[in-house]
């Protein structure tokens, strides 16, 4: 018999008298210290910052995300304004966004006017605010629906496969056969030049990429651990794509979604301004882009300019958005 | 003793390679009576029984079959063929879909290889564990959060860790949530699929014995997968050895190790890396295994890459043989004496 | 040792610089392989023995720096070699096959083109010489029908099968040192022992030295004529198979054989090992970093370690050892 056995046999000298008294805080009824080898090259959590659990947990995680990104911070920053402004706007405005009055008609930005009037007299700083709340409006709606029909829809194709991901596949893949923006022309002029439409249209055009994407993701999951554990432990299958998948595909889509909010307010912005959008007198920035145009040349630029930096603004903050939102919504990233 | 598992003729086939897309399958039907397709025989035939307190070790190379056979014990998947009983109860029955609303379905679960894996890196640690006592045993509130924290003093797992997700534990801690998870709605049986293979040595250890005080603890019986014969030996009364889809040899751990019967049990264990024989010669297994497409239900399965094979073994599948000991063997050489 | 060894690592440290500190991964690592020697280095997870590989061959993480030390292969000093130098003895003097068999292959190369680029890079074997070698290699590292499956694809083939094309390609340019990171984890027991057969018998042939990083303490002791056991980041103990097993000197090594089920008759005898790894990020790492785990720990620990005399045959980082 070798030495070590010989040794392990006689407990006088054993390694350590510990030894036996880590046997036998084994069979104690106490909680055990974690006695294991930990150390990878893994950053272990940050020695500052306590655990707490749930909602206050989440609130530093934020502002942790936030000090170490100072872009994600400030688009943060501006989306709460144009969010403020979208809610407030209107009730704050100082003139009527629609009281046209000719008399002050195609001034410059002044004291009086911030942006200017355009050809009715109308007040541009009061339309561009009250526009964003129909702008915005417009991105969240379709954000929204896209991401409850592509995303519901995708994952359900990838991880039920069979039929759901046939008719999901060639429902994208005609959808898809279309210019994007031919595609939602067309949608808003059969239904109707309608907010709703227009909404409709954005998400309809958009639900190919997030079909796939969360099919993509879906399947990956399909065939984790988790997923059988899941079956282990009584969830049936729609319990588990609801609680199990979903919560794992919504990072990744969430990124998308900030980008989409960027392109729906484009969007809409882009039918109005062939006409098909909005319809006069509504303030919405499309529209007001495309009345000033035709002023451009004859040197009023005020008319065209102010909306379209709104526009151009608010898409900006969206796509700075996506990844300070995912950083925040992804648990891998919390430390 | 009682049995708590009586696995009977359990068979697993699989259609071989990619299912067939939509113009070859009408056109098979419509050229006249239905073609047999390739199917892989991933466990084939299997009996077993494991005891009330027993742990049964489940050994041998990968595309044996264990994970499959394991899977289709815990009704993840169903059987081709056969049955499986637990206690009185027929659980081949209820179509693994809706087994998870199953009655008893707590009563058999599953600890997983890879604990990061098998936890959602969406929950805690809380509500990896919470999920099953909540579907299960219906608990809710006060009594889930005092069963939940029950289960992880259990496990040694300390409360302050019950918040972090599992990318915030270490390999050990995550090994001890996926078992708690699974101690918690206290199963009559417990399959454990690897448990300690991706853990230091250290670790693996302390999650042994751990295991062991939990199954006396709560009165459970184990069936424990694993590569590692070194864990298998020490941990499990009785192992059964598996190869392409087979149960080749049964017995007591300690016996079936140190003296193997059946030729391919025999390579596994001369494989085994030991401390005390250093240098010494080993029995190697040349060749690829036999294919599980289809294969010839005359010929044994280990025929071409056994070192004893012989005329009968082509002709004759060995079945399994009663030795003294409480052994059983598949092998037409058992008992015989090499020439 | 008296012969020139195939490579001395002398004074390795290593440190990694990551968001939240310097992880001091490797301090003061010393060895050598002697020619047509196996070496084991022994380990649990973190204790840097696959960082020490790495930074032997130069392919560390770019946040990871060598600090100190040297890794002399033959006349070369391969920690502060140039790139070329480095390009001309990788793959040709010192070879390395990895873990993941698969991952560490090219997937959308055929085996054969993979083993061919390495000869053709170091062998100094002709345009068309090297597909009819390639298949000879694989024929020697134990593969059927070596001409059919040298245009097969990664994927196409089992883990065993794709370490031995590693090995293949690994041992093209017959290198006189082959360091081997955990080749056979995640592999069957059977196949293993055939894999480690062949690394052992082809090291004969060509009378090349190994060095082989597990975690495995059973599989060293079958395999390796010499052991290095590490610990977050040190060597603490370094001896001949027999005698580690026999006379263990280091309380870490004891424990670390104590815990491995190979060695115990039964469950109640294995021993876990106490504490826990310190964190590498500290500034006020003990000399020893097994101290404040160690249940021999002494006043004189706190001490720097004991450097241990060149021609010492067993060596061990300790104050106080068994």
């Amino acid at each position: 018999m070798s030495s070590v056995a010989a040794n392990r046999a006689d407990p006088e000298t054993r390694v350590g008298a510990t030894l036996v008294q880590a046997a036998s805080s084994l069979t104690a009824d106490t909680v055990l210290p974690p006695a294991e080898a930990s150390a990878t090259f893994v950053p272990a959590p940050k020695p500052q910052l306590k655990r707490r659990a749930g909602f206050s947990a989440t609130l530093s995680h934020i502002r942790y995300v936030l000090s170490e990104n100072p872009v994600t911070g400030f688009a943060f920053a501006l989306f709460l304004l144009i969010l403020l402004a979208a809610l407030f706007g209107p009730a704050l405005v100082p003139y009527d966004p629609l009281a046209s009055d000719t008399a002050a008609a195609l001034k410059p930005p002044s004291a009086k006017h911030w942006f200017g009037t355009d050809q009715l007299g109308r007040d541009i700083f009061s339309r561009v605010v009250v526009a964003t709340r129909l702008d915005f409006g417009i991105a969240v709606a379709s954000v929204a629906l896209v991401f409850v029909m592509g995303g519901l829809a995708g994952v359900a194709a990838g991880f039920f496969g069979g039929w759901t991901d046939r008719i999901v596949g060639r429902l994208a893949d005609t959808i898809m056969a279309f210019p994007l923006f031919v595609l939602a022309m067309g949608i808003v002029a059969a239904l109707g030049n309608t907010v709703q439409n227009i909404v409709l249209a954005t998400a309809i055009v958009n639900f190919p990429l997030y079909a796939r994407v969360a099919r993509a993701e879906a399947n990956v999951r399909r065939e984790a651990g988790f997923v059988e554990a899941a079956r282990l432990s009584g969830n049936g299958e729609f319990r588990i794509v609801a609680f199990q998948v979903l919560p794992n595909v919504f990072p990744i889509l969430v990124v998308q979604m900030s980008l989409t909010m960027g392109y729906a307010i484009l969007n809409a912005a882009g039918l109005s301004f062939i006409g098909l959008g909005v319809r006069p007198p509504t303030a919405e920035w499309g529209i007001m882009v495309a009345e000033g145009a035709a002023f451009i040349v004859s040197g009023e630029w005020w008319i065209a300019l102010f909306p379209g930096v709104a526009l151009m603004v608010a898409v900006f903050c969206f796509n700075l958005l996506g990844d300070g939102v995912r950083d925040i919504v992804d648990p891998r990233r919390r430390t | 003793m009682t049995a708590l598992l009586d696995v009977g003729e359990l068979s697993k086939r699989f259609p071989a390679g990619k299912p067939a897309g939509m113009v070859t399958r009408l056109r098979r039907r419509f050229s006249g009576g239905p073609e047999r397709l390739p199917m892989v025989y991933a466990v084939d035939d299997v009996s077993f029984t494991i005891n009330k307190g027993e742990t049964v070790g489940l050994v041998g190379e990968s595309g044996c079959g264990k994970s499959t056979l394991v899977r289709v014990v815990t009704r993840l998947l169903d059987p081709t063929d056969g049955i499986i009983k637990l206690g009185a109860r027929e659980l081949s029955h209820t179509p693994a879909r809706r087994f998870a609303k199953d009655q008893d379905r707590k009563r058999v679960q599953m600890v997983f290889q890879d604990a990061g894996d098998s936890i959602n890196p969406r929950f805690t640690a809380f509500a990896a564990i919470a999920d099953p006592l909540r579907r299960l045993r219906k608990l809710t509130g006060a009594d889930l959060r005092h069963k939940i924290e029950e289960a992880a003093i259990r496990c040694g797992l300390p409360l302050e860790l019950l918040t972090r997700f599992p990318h915030q534990l270490s390999g050990g801690q995550r090994a001890r949530v996926g078992i708690a998870r699974a101690v918690a709605v206290e199963p009559d049986l417990l399959v454990l699929d690897e448990p300690t293979a991706a853990l230091d040595v250290s670790v693996q250890v302390v999650i042994l014995q751990l295991l062991q005080r939990l199954k006396s603890e709560l009165s459970m019986s184990y069936l424990f997968v694993s590569h590692d014969l070194s864990v298998v030996r020490l941990l499990c009364d009785r192992v059964l050895v598996m190869y392409l889809g087979k149960i080749v040899e049964t017995g007591p751990a300690k016996d079936v190790f140190d003296h193997p019967l059946h030729p391919y049990t025999q390579a596994l264990v001369a494989a085994v890396p030991s401390v005390n024989e250093h240098g010494v010669e080993r029995l190697r297994l040349t060749g690829e295994p036999r294919s599980p497409i289809d294969p010839d239900p005359d010929v044994c399965r280990f025929y071409g890459r056994c070192p004893r094979g012989g005329d009968r073994c082509k002709t004759e599948m060995p079945l399994l043989r009663s030795f003294a000991g409480e052994r059983e063997v598949a092998c037409h050489f058992a008992g015989v004496p090499p020439q | 040792m008296t012969a020139v060894p195939a490579l001395s690592v002398e004074h390795l440290t290593v440190e990694f610089r990551t968001r939240s500190g310097i992880v001091q991964a490797l301090d003061n690592v010393s060895f050598a392989v002697g020619k047509g020697e196996t070496l084991a280095l022994v380990g649990e997870s973190g204790s840097g023995k696959s960082v020490t590989a790495y930074a032997i061959m130069g392919i560390l993480d770019p946040a990871g720096r060598v600090t100190r030390g040297k890794a002399t292969l033959g006349a070369l000093d391969l920690l502060a070699a140039t790139p070329d130098e480095l390009a001309k003895v990788r793959g040709r003097e010192i070879a390395m096959i990895f873990q993941n068999p698969r991952t560490a292959l090219n997937p959308i190369r055929p085996v054969g083109r993979q083993i061919a680029d390495v000869l053709l890079r170091h062998a100094d074997v002709t345009r068309d010489d090297a597909p009819a070698r390639a298949v000879e290699l694989l024929r020697a590292v134990g593969i059927t029908d070596p001409s059919r499956r040298a245009k097969a694809y990664p994927f196409e083939m089992s883990g065993g099968m794709c370490q031995r094309v590693m090995i293949a390609i690994a041992l093209a340019a017959k290198p006189s040192l082959l360091i081997a990171d955990e080749p056979t984890t995640g592999l069957d027991v059977t196949t293993q022992a055939v894999i480690m057969d062949l690394i052992g018998e082809l090291a004969a042939e060509i009378g090349m030295a190994t060095i082989f990083i597990t975690h495995d303490l059973a599989l060293a002791a079958q395999r390796a004529g010499r052991i290095a056991v590490m610990h977050a980041g040190h060597v603490v103990e370094f001896a001949p198979t027999r005698e580690l097993f026999t006379h263990p000197r280091h309380p870490y090594t004891a424990e670390l054989i104590a815990a491995t089920p190979d060695t115990a008759a039964s469950l109640a005898q294995l021993a876990s090992i106490p504490g826990s790894l310190p964190d590498l990020r500290r500034a006020d790492l003990p000399p020893c970093r097994y101290s404040e785990r160690c249940p021999r720990k002494r006043p004189v620990c706190d001490q720097p370690l004991p450097v241990a005399a060149a021609d010492n045959p067993h060596p061990v980082a300790c104050w106080n050892p068994l």
